[in-house]
């Protein structure tokens, strides 16, 4: 409880000092998460990350506007009239999930603003509904899924079972994985949206005879299914992305995810300077480790400061080409846009560890090397 | 005590000089709340002649929203992307005429509001409540799964659907179509409250035996006030999806149902304009607390304890006193 | 489809109705004694799990964390009582919808204010985690076992309660006729009281057992509430009998639907639509069941009155 006070404070403080010298700003940041209700964690994450980032900059000519969408649709696509309208940003970013996103992405950049996605890659924004404007920092939707199941494939994994909520991102993960996992399906399951128990899957899971699990069940789906897979006496193992096995719910999720093999663009100990100093930057500032969505914030706004740096946001040709080039120093180490401005990156496999109290992960290996996405092809920009 | 329609016409008042006056300070974002407000209110009006006139106690009312909303989705997604809803029996192409969404989203609310309400009214008091919850439930879950309509990510619209003679893109002539809507209704509203058949449902809401013993079956009556009241919050469901350019299914979650709810009683139950002033109030609220604290959702709620504790009647009952039976 | 996966899907849906019960005895109890709508009853669940993490946490131990969790849903039951609820008896059922609506903002926001956003850890303790064999070889979660039997503790003791004890007979005069138990000099403002913190605790006890298995989270108890409500509304609202049954038929009408469904769809179209239209039906196999029934017994299979 201290430390979230103590962490909401200290960002609070730094908004503070961001709008205090808005006289002089030249860039105007209009930020849209989620930091009430459920799922308010990942919006503060990437939140705190951002800010960190251009705490550290010292630059005082970037205002930071933040708002809260409630992870409602609608309220996402009221602030960004609001952000557009009233607040006249130059710059957007903030949304975490694929639908927010969707809702809201598409009549920004055609507006002319810039977006920077510090989370959410929906395929369609990554395809044919690519806008030059439009940078995901992040990943497309598909890639972690895609990891996981180049993954199982250098595991050796032949059968593996399938499953994950019956909406959009839950098809693309499992279109993602069967991308590159050239095994067989034992099974490919549905579940609910928001679904808390998982007895049934899990039999089925016991009865199908395959060799592997893979899933994706992100925020408390993914807690209460681990649990009970891990109390059920079935021990597959398990790849899933790292939306399960982050920072922020691993604790909850205790013991029960030891050992599991997850895929993530970054993890703590990725070994570049950056990350070192960001990790323990982080710690210091809010008194938690930081989540992969604080990395992604982190990331977005050194991209928007290189950018800053090289060229003037009322120059839009300029300063696209600027974010294009992407020259800042990440957390991942290697970093680059693809044509469709989506990044080609390394993903990695890591493995949940404990660390005295703290579970945490650690990297096992290098999944997918400077991988890009499947809808790359059907931008045309 | 103010008098009840002097409050309206003020209110009327207020609801044209506030984007006269954003529009000069050029706030164009005051124009979109206040359009969020309108809409909100117009959805609050169709429940206020289910709940004020029928005495409806309807928790499932997103469910003519999300219809509405959709019927615009749908049409508008078929219309940007060149593709036919059907060819089969005949071929049915997208529009992007809201003239012909709004008929449309009326027309498919009416139906979804006659089915729930035959199936519904075979209960009443607490089951009814509970049964247009599971229907909106219903709905939700359906809608989070139909994959050919974006499930859970819901429809984009990239550009607002178009009105003859009129620009929807700008704001304020958005709203002003919104507002003669929203005044539209509430005049058929007004007539309806005066006519013989709003006479019968009154006495059927206060004693149906009564009604019955005239010849009258009050179940029926009940179900013209639902339909009636479904169409409406249907038409404004569309008019939200246009203004978000946007559908999704968030807007068929019970949430949204007790939202459309609290409107009319922050207002007052079944007084003219209850409707309008719960939404305008509860879309300030929602503007002015979110920008103070995180955590603004206790402040809202503690509002809400408030009003329905002590203030017997709403907004309306607090400035206007009890409501007179026979105007 | 092999008898010993039947067989535990069944035992599966026996354990999320059982579950179901313990939030639905209390909703029913509260609408059938006091006539009351209560929609921050899943607060209750949420604040009873939260209850339970905090002391597992602090002291390791399931049991103390199981007491925690009662004592803190009914004194937080007791406290809502006294101050909101008692004031809605005698409002509309409008009044109560939205009372209620106000209380789960308050809660839930409250709730993150003191916890934070992130889900907390509790988790099921040594002794009772993993499987054991059943006859007929099927391995079934021995925590989910003693979830069962101790759901159904609960009843017969909720049974016992209300047939055989003083309180018991009060609460039955309560259901039947509010205005006599008052003239009978029974301290009525107490009874509702009381009722209301019994209805609470089994609430928080629920969302204890049940957060040891799933994730202990803001919202975690609205999901289950309208669960519960659908629970209510098919048994027959006010009836606990009702409520048992109700519970039992969700639990298994969600469970084996969720499985069966898509299969049975595979039989006649192509797999990949068939897991898709199985499972959207399955999603909603509860609420069409909810509708046969109130068509069918437009008050619920037990229900006296509407």
């Amino acid at each position: 409880m201290k430390t979230t006070l103590k962490a909401l404070s200290t960002a609070a403080v730094a908004a503070l000092a961001m709008t205090a010298g808005a006289a002089q700003a030249e860039v105007k940041v209009g930020m849209i998460t989620t930091l009430s209700g459920g799922g308010a964690g990942l919006g503060i994450d990437v939140r705190d990350g951002f800010m960190l980032a251009i705490k550290q900059s010292g630059r005082t000519d970037i205002e930071v506007v933040i708002e809260d969408d409630q992870r409602k649709p609608d309220v996402a696509v009221q602030l960004a009239d609001k952000m557009v309208q009233s607040e006249k940003v130059d710059v957007m970013t903030g949304i975490i999930w694929s639908n927010l996103a969707m809702a809201v992405v598409p009549s920004v950049t055609a507006q002319g603003k810039f977006y920077l996605s510090p989370n959410a890659g929906p395929s369609a924004l990554a395809g044919r509904g690519c806008h030059e404007n439009y940078f995901n920092v992040a990943w497309q939707n598909d890639n972690l899924h895609e990891a996981a199941g180049a993954y199982a494939n250098s595991a050796g994994y032949g059968k593996s079972f399938i499953l994950a909520p019956n909406y959009p991102a839950g098809k693309d993960a499992l279109t993602g994985y069967k991308r590159f996992f050239e095994g067989d399906l034992a099974g490919e399951l549905y579940t609910k949206l928001g679904q808390t128990d998982y007895a049934a899957e899990i039999a089925q899971i016991r009865a199908s005879g395959a060799d592997s699990v893979f899933f994706f069940l992100p925020g408390g789906m993914g807690i209460a299914f681990l649990k009970q897979y891990a109390d059920s006496g079935v021990d597959l193992p398990v790849v899933g992305p790292a939306f399960s096995f982050d920072q922020g719910i691993l604790q909850a999720v205790g013991g029960a995810a030891l050992g599991v093999v997850n895929t993530s663009q970054w993890n703590k100990d990725i070994d570049n300077a950056t990350n070192a100093a960001f990790v323990d930057s982080f710690q210091a500032e809010y008194g938690r480790l930081p989540s992969l969505y604080a990395s992604q914030g982190f990331d977005t706004a050194n991209l928007l400061i290189s950018a800053v740096e090289k060229a003037d946001v009322s120059d839009a040709d300029a300063f696209r080409a600027a974010l294009k080039a992407a020259e800042f120093d990440s957390t991942r180490g290697d970093f680059a846009f693809g044509d469709n401005h989506h990044p080609i990156q390394n993903i990695y496999a890591r493995e949940v560890i404990q660390e005295g109290d703290v579970f945490t992960n650690k990297i096992l290996g290098v999944a997918l090397e400077n991988h890009s996405d499947a809808y790359a092809g059907d931008c045309k920009m | 005590m103010i008098r009840e329609t002097h409050l309206n016409l003020g209110i009327i008042a207020l609801l044209i000089a506030i984007p006269a006056w954003a529009l000069m300070a050029d706030e164009p974002f005051i124009i979109t709340l206040m359009t969020r407000a309108v809409v909100f209110a117009l959805a609050a009006v169709g429940l206020n002649i289910a709940l004020g006139l029928g005495g409806l106690v309807s928790l499932g009312h997103a469910v003519f929203f999300g219809i509405g909303g959709y019927a615009m989705g749908i049409l508008a997604h078929h219309a940007q992307t060149y593709t036919p809803l059907t060819e089969w029996p005949f071929l049915l192409e997208g529009t992007k005429s809201m003239p012909v969404i709004w008929l449309t989203a009326i027309v498919a609310s009416t139906f979804a509001a006659l089915v729930i309400g035959i199936l519904s009214l075979r209960t009443a008091g607490v089951y009814f409540i509970m049964i247009t919850l599971a229907f909106g439930q219903m709905f939700f879950f359906f809608a989070i799964s139909w994959s050919a309509y974006g499930g859970e990510d819901g429809l984009s619209i990239y550009v607002r659907n178009g009105f003859p003679g009129l620009n929807t893109l700008v704001p304020v002539q958005y709203f002003g179509l919104c507002l003669v809507i929203l005044l539209a209704a509430l005049f058929l509203n007004a007539r309806l409250a005066k006519s013989p058949f709003g006479l019968a449902l009154n006495a059927a809401r206060q004693t149906p035996a009564r009604v019955e013993t005239v010849g009258l079956d009050p179940t029926r009556l009940k179900l013209v006030a639902f339909v009636i009241s479904g169409a409406i919050t249907g038409l404004a469901g569309a008019l939200f999806a246009d203004l978000n350019r946007f559908v999704s299914p968030t807007m068929f979650s019970w949430q949204l149902s007790g939202e459309i709810m609290i409107f009319v009683i922050i207002g007052g139950v079944g007084r003219l304009f209850g409707p309008v002033v719960g939404a305008l109030v509860f879309v300030a609220l929602e503007h002015l607390l979110g920008g103070l604290s995180e955590y603004w959702h206790i402040y809202l709620g503690i509002l809400l304890l408030l009003i329905v504790l002590f203030g017997r009647g709403g907004i309306i009952g607090m400035l206007c006193g009890r409501e007179r039976l026979h105007d | 489809m092999t008898f010993v996966l039947f067989a535990e899907q069944v035992l599966n849906g026996l354990q999320f109705g059982i579950m179901l019960f313990l939030m639905a005895a209390g909703l029913t109890l509260i609408f059938g004694v006091m006539g009351l709508i209560n929609l921050a009853h899943g607060s209750l669940y949420m604040i009873g799990a939260f209850a339970a993490a905090a002391v597992a946490g602090a002291t390791g131990s399931f049991l103390l964390a199981l007491i925690a969790a009662l004592a803190a849903a009914a004194a937080a039951g007791a406290l809502v009582e006294i101050v909101v609820i008692r004031r809605l008896y005698d409002k509309d059922h409008l009044d109560q919808v939205l009372a209620t609506f106000a209380l789960i903002l308050i809660f839930s926001e409250g709730t993150r204010w003191v916890f934070g956003s992130f889900p907390l850890f509790l988790n099921i303790p040594e002794t009772l985690s993993g499987p054991v064999t059943l006859p007929g070889g099927i391995q079934y979660p021995l925590y989910r076992i003693t979830l069962i039997v101790a759901g159904l503790l609960v009843a017969v003791g909720l049974g016992l309660l209300i047939s055989r004890t003083r309180i018991g007979i009060q609460i039955r005069a309560g259901e039947n006729d509010r205005e006599m138990i008052a003239a009978l000099g029974i301290d009525i403002s107490r009874l509702y009281t009381l009722v209301f913190a019994l209805g609470a605790a089994l609430a928080g006890l629920a969302g204890a057992l049940v957060g040891a298995i799933q994730s202990v989270q803001v919202g975690m108890g609205e999901p289950v509430l309208i669960l519960a409500f659908v629970v209510i509304v098919i048994g027959g609202i006010g009836s606990i009998k009702g409520a048992l049954i109700g519970s039992l038929l969700v639990g298994l009408t969600d469970t084996l639907g969720g499985v069966f469904l898509p299969q049975l769809f595979k039989l006649v179209m192509e797999p990949s639509a068939a897991t898709n239209l199985g499972s959207s039906l399955a999603s909603m196999a509860i609420y069409i069941l909810m509708g046969a029934v109130l068509i069918w017994r437009p008050t619920g299979l037990f229900g006296a009155r509407a």
